[in-house]
């Protein structure tokens, strides 16, 4: 195995640590808008998609190219704006009880 | 230089899904991911901008045309379509890393090291499973098809053995570098992701989607290892992480594991038959419900899928108002897995601006419960089926539940007495102490609440 490979899987296996420590502990108000900013990150595949497209030569690469970068972007924009569109919502004052 | 500033990034993402994880920080934790995403794409430009060739039309392009879809979308939908949405973009987003690594076959004809192969399978495999398997739960959250379980021939054997053949066409395509491969590939993956997601009935959909949205972020961080890139690979791996939580959670909150809910079907393997024909319930007008209502001290609103799908939530509100204007206390009991994702029905109510203190889940609400005067189950049904708690033949035995029997009176607004997506009957809707307002959630909420002001 390359030598990138393996910095690959240690930086996969902390990130994932990380991961599940930060998210553990989250009250059930927020699952929803979690997880649709989890998955606008998910959309970090832009940057692979980005260097297809850009690099990319021949007819084939270029559809290819530009299917990954429209799908990408579409779940970067679409997930980050529904996401602030949604906690939007929650952050008004908490419950004025008598 | 550039490897640190996607380091960078990924510390922001991380900074941001904390933010994510309490109230107060949420909306700021997204912006600072956001900002992570924006400083990825720049470094990724500027990286790539010195080289020769750089096909600039293709990137302008496609971030025009995806970025037009993606703000079309998620600034006209409405909060009731949040599941549909998340679906749908997390499809495009397997779909993504599917095709990145589809472009790396291209590029190379398929000449890569072992490891990369494997990772470069995986991502398709993934990738295209995520992109397929979404737009199903897509397809059956907007109710284009079906939401019950589709029966396939060999049950759950089918996708088992479609599994399988996908595992042995990717150690062919590992083995043989022929391009040919990873495209019988995709077609296989892209097949299992329907018939997995077809498969399974809308009440298992929270669990489903979130780990559709986990497998997004493995595809990710499996395309990150086939580019040699760490900005995918962290932000993948964080995803995964994240999505793999939610969805343990959401399947304990149901008393089944994944692979339960990923091979058994609920509801296809028959069960009792209903003989709900001839047992008596107690019918109650609006004035009936609104006169309870009115000399109750304490309410608990149990909301469920109805609600959405009827848009009552501001009706829920609007009459939640008027019995707190006469001095009764309201409460809403959330179940985790009401509705069509997690957290559903808090996104509807603060829609509707109820705050979200008044929102209880499961281990605060089942204690008041037997101290409540009135419970108003709006368009819920298998979260509060005794059945889960009394008996042991039913296949919802041993889900945690809303104990809304317990209370003095529960009032149930539903369409008619149709069994929930579990296809099991409800016994507490033949309760004494039940009344049923056989009427859509909203109509039957705002003709409660002109009864209230009657009164």
């Amino acid at each position: 195995m390359s030598e990138e490979f393996i910095q690959g899987i240690v930086v996969f296996v902390l990130a994932a640590f990380v991961g599940f420590e930060v998210i553990s502990k989250v009250p059930a108000t927020l699952h929803t808008p979690l997880m649709s900013g989890a998955n606008a990150i998910s959309g970090i595949t832009i940057v692979g998609a980005l260097i297809a497209a850009g690099l990319g030569e021949g007819t084939a690469a270029a559809i290819l190219g530009f299917l990954a970068v429209t799908f990408a972007t579409i779940n970067v924009v679409g997930g980050f704006l529904v996401t602030d569109r949604m906690l939007e919502m929650f952050k008004r004052k908490p419950a004025k009880r008598e | 230089m550039t490897t640190l500033l996607y380091l960078a990034a990924g510390v922001l993402f991380i900074l941001g899904l904390r933010g994510l994880g309490s109230p107060r920080t949420a909306r700021r934790g997204n912006l600072v991911a956001a900002i992570g995403m924006l400083l990825a794409i720049v470094v990724t430009v500027a990286a790539i901008i010195d080289e020769p060739g750089v096909v600039w039309g293709t990137i302008i392009a496609g971030l025009i045309v995806g970025g037009g879809i993606g703000a079309y979308l998620a600034l006209r939908v409405q909060m009731t379509a949040m599941p549909q949405l998340v679906a749908a973009f997390n499809g495009f987003g397997g779909g993504a890393s599917a095709l990145v690594a589809s472009a790396a076959v291209v590029a190379t004809d398929g000449v890569f090291s072992t490891e990369t192969s494997v990772t470069v399978a995986l991502s398709i495999a993934i990738g295209v499973v995520t992109f397929s398997g979404s737009f199903v739960a897509y397809a059956k959250l907007q109710g284009l098809i079906t939401g019950r379980p589709v029966g396939l021939p060999g049950g759950p054997w089918f996708n088992a053995v479609l599994a399988a053949i996908a595992v042995g066409v990717g150690i062919w395509a590992v083995s043989s570098g022929d391009p040919i491969a990873y495209w019988v590939l995709a077609g296989v993956t892209f097949l299992l992701g329907i018939t997995a997601v077809i498969a399974i009935g809308g009440a298992d959909m929270p669990v489903v989607i979130s780990l559709l949205n986990s497998l997004s972020g493995v595809a990710a961080a499996m395309a990150g290892f086939v580019i040699a890139n760490q900005a995918l690979i962290i932000g993948g791996a964080l995803v995964g992480a994240a999505g793999l939580i939610l969805t343990i959670q959401m399947s304990e909150a149901m008393n089944r594991s994944i692979a339960h809910v990923l091979f058994a079907g609920f509801g296809t393997e028959g069960g009792p038959a209903m003989d709900a024909g001839d047992k008596p319930v107690n019918r109650a007008s609006p004035d009936d419900v609104a006169i309870s209502l009115a000399y109750a001290q304490t309410v608990m609103v149990v909301p469920g899928y109805g609600l959405a799908v009827a848009q009552a939530q501001h009706a829920v509100r609007d009459l939640a108002n008027a019995l707190e204007a006469r001095g009764i206390t309201v409460e809403y009991a959330i179940h985790p897995v009401a509705g069509r994702m997690p957290g559903h029905m808090n996104v509807l109510l603060a829609e509707a601006d109820v705050p979200y203190d008044l929102l209880l889940d499961l281990d605060h609400s089942n204690p008041k419960l037997p101290n409540t005067d009135v419970v108003l189950v709006v368009g819920a049904n298998d979260v509060v089926n005794p059945s889960a708690r009394d008996d042991a033949s039913s296949p919802i035995y041993g889900m945690p539940i809303l104990e809304v029997d317990t209370a003095r009176t529960a009032v149930v607004v539903k369409r008619s007495l149709s069994p929930g997506f579990a296809g099991i009957d409800n016994p507490l809707f033949y309760e004494e102490s039940t009344m049923m307002l056989f009427s859509d959630a909203k109509a039957g909420l705002e003709a409660v609440l002109a009864a209230l002001e009657e009164l």
